[in-house]
């Protein structure tokens, strides 16, 4: 028993009582502090159906493209300290990376991570089809989803650049070259040459959407810096606020779906 | 036989095999999902692919780093469609036989602490998930290649994986409507879904029997349209988005004769024995009567008919021309494979003058 008095007496501290405002949670009052008193646990309502806290129901799919998506915040914060986003150094920088760090997986665990990350959020959206979970009153939630889907891409694939190697600008090109064939907005789309003023011409590819994209007209050191701060810092923000958005709405919805 | 699978492998031979197979999965769904199918097809499924991975054209494709996000894909997709078709089957089972789904069961219903019941289910998926990023990143390397040079482009040149089925459209369509239209109307579309669907069954639990035309489309959409041109993008496009089998050796050499023709070509010139006309419009107005039959007339075809009257009647004109709508833009793509694999058709309407070919 000497182990349980140890146990018994860590928690009697005044250290340990600082920080746990309540006994373990093995009664109804402490099962509900230890959720509603806790920052990060009290996204989750204190008591829930049954139906929605099983694997089998909800795949934890949504729930494991937000823990990747820290994973991914961490990781990347940390390769953040070696990376230089310029022409001359990004590629040394991955380089010395693989070199001078010793065990480094870190860039493993980020490239890898963002790939499951979108392989999670697919899955993520097949369960939610598949339980009919868009349906009233989650219609807007499902809307929030979308975004998110198309935002984490948009994560993945600003990241893709970051290297600096073939892999990187060429994939680029490709996606961004699209980007050139926008009806209007870009100066190799349809409707483009209509936006023609006698001689002036207004989309061209000085100043089309894949100009923007891109900061010029290819993949250069300006699109690695836009990309760059898209990438590290403006998706990631926006991404943020969003999944605030969606797990507050996923509890004012009346929490995880159930038959009516 | 690995000549018989490169052969089949082809796009004009594995589209409409696995649109079939698609077919038959989902409507003997019954049967797919049962415990006994799942595990007959995993143990079917372990000497195939590992006949497949003794041939080292085939490996080497699979084991590229990059690619290895995919292999884990098309593992968990097959997983979990086989798992939704099983939750679905057996609440079918049920709803037929005048019971409640699963999920509706009183001690389903009821309600529980989430400390430990939840928290304790996301610790052990949390500890999952990093041991297995953790052995991924350990047993494969980050890929790092040459450093970018502008001036020399690698061929081929893919995009991120999760977009090669929009680089796969390329095949079929311009830039213009893969890149950008088509994209669009799957995120307005996907959008809209609940907007459109106003079917108020299935809703917190799984159920095919109840939403039969909304999961037919979703899971077209999904699995044939969207993965398997991921996987056709990924393993089966070499040098210059040629096809090559999955056991053929990535020959730069090898070249596909390309005589595709536009429609306009077509009637005026093989038809009716014509030169083309200057006239822009003129050249092309048989790809524009028929794009305006497809995009306007179609739908209020369909609108009349018996079954757009009962589904007008469900969800109102609006609704309907807009669902419509996202369904013909969806079923262009295989319209447009299904013309250039039959008639060799490059372009229904072909403007390059105004950058507008379809
Ligand atoms: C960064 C991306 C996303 C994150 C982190 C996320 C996270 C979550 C989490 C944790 C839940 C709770 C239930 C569960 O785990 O399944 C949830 C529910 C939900 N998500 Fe997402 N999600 C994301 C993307 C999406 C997408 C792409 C869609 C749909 C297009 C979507 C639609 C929904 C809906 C409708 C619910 C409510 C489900 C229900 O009540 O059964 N989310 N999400």
């Amino acid at each position: 028993m000497a182990g349980k008095g140890l146990v018994q007496k860590v928690r009697d501290t005044q250290v340990w009582k600082s920080i746990f405002r309540h006994g373990p949670p093995d009664n109804a009052r402490n099962r509900a502090a230890v959720v509603a008193g806790n920052v990060f646990l009290h996204l989750h309502p204190i008591k829930l159906k049954k139906s929605g806290v099983q694997l089998g129901y909800t795949w934890c799919m949504g729930g494991l493209t937000f823990f990747i998506f820290l994973a991914l915040t961490v990781t990347g914060v940390l390769l953040m300290f070696y990376y230089r986003p310029t022409a001359e150094y990004a590629y040394n920088d991955i380089i010395a990376l693989k070199e001078h760090v010793p065990l480094g997986i870190m860039r493993e665990i980020h490239r890898w991570g963002a790939h499951a990350m979108v392989i999670t959020v697919w899955l993520h959206m097949f369960r939610v089809f598949m339980t009919g979970s868009y349906k009233p009153p989650r219609e807007f939630n499902w809307g929030v989803g979308v975004i998110l889907l198309v935002l984490t891409l948009l994560l993945s694939f600003t990241g893709y650049l970051l290297p600096w190697d073939q892999l990187a600008i060429w994939a680029i090109t490709v996606g961004s070259n699209m980007a050139k064939a926008t009806p209007f907005m870009g100066h190799g789309g349809p409707g483009a040459m209509l936006a023609q003023i006698g001689d002036f011409v207004m989309v061209s590819d000085k100043n089309d959407v894949r100009f923007q994209l891109l900061a010029g007209r290819f993949v250069g050191e300006p699109a690695l810096l836009r990309f760059y701060i898209l990438h590290c810092v403006f998706i990631p923000l926006v991404v943020g606020v969003l999944i605030a958005v969606h797990f507050w709405r996923v509890r004012k919805d009346g929490g995880i779906s159930a038959p009516l | 036989m690995k000549e018989i699978i490169n052969w089949l492998a082809e796009p004009i031979r594995s589209f409409p095999i696995f649109t079939v197979l698609f077919y038959l999965m989902v409507k003997n769904y019954r049967v797919v999902g049962t415990k006994k199918f799942g595990i007959g097809a995993l143990l079917v499924s372990i000497p195939v692919v590992a006949w497949f991975a003794a041939d080292k054209n085939f490996l080497a494709i699979i084991l590229w780093p990059d690619n290895i996000p995919i292999n884990i894909l098309v593992i968990l997709i097959s997983f979990f469609t086989w798992f939704t078709l099983y939750k679905c089957a057996e609440n079918d089972k049920r709803i037929e036989a005048g019971e409640v789904p699963i999920e509706a069961l009183p001690e389903n219903r009821e309600k529980v602490w989430c400390w430990p019941n939840l928290v304790y289910t996301e610790l052990f998926a949390i500890i999952a998930c990093t041991i297995f990023l953790i052995v991924w990143a350990i047993i494969f390397k980050a890929p790092l290649e040459e450093p970018a040079n502008p001036t020399w482009a690698p061929n081929p040149a893919k995009a991120p994986w999760y977009f090669l089925g929009l680089q796969e459209m390329l095949v079929y369509f311009d830039p213009w409507m893969a890149g950008v239209v088509l994209p669009g109307i799957i995120v307005v579309g996907l959008i809209a879904i609940p907007y459109i669907d106003t079917n108020p069954k299935g809703n917190g639990y799984f159920t095919f029997a109840e939403r039969k035309m909304a999961i037919w489309s979703f899971l077209y959409g999904w699995l044939v349209l969207w993965i398997y041109l991921i996987i056709v993008g990924t393993f089966l496009r070499g040098p210059n988005w040629t096809f090559y089998g999955p056991f053929e050796f990535w020959d730069f050499h090898k070249v596909e004769a390309m005589y595709n023709i536009n429609l306009s070509e077509y009637i005026w010139i093989k038809i009716l024995n014509v030169p083309m006309p200057g006239n822009l419009v003129v050249r092309e107005i048989f790809g524009i009567i028929l794009t305006v039959l497809y995009v306007a007339v179609l739908p209020v075809l369909i609108a009349r008919g018996k079954f757009g009257q009962k589904l007008i009647e469900k969800m109102g004109q609006i609704r309907f021309y807009i669902f419509i709508f996202l369904v013909l833009g969806m079923t262009s793509l295989p319209i447009k494979m299904v013309l250039r694999w039959a008639i060799d058709l490059k372009y229904i309407i072909a403007l390059p003058e105004w950058e507008l070919n379809l």
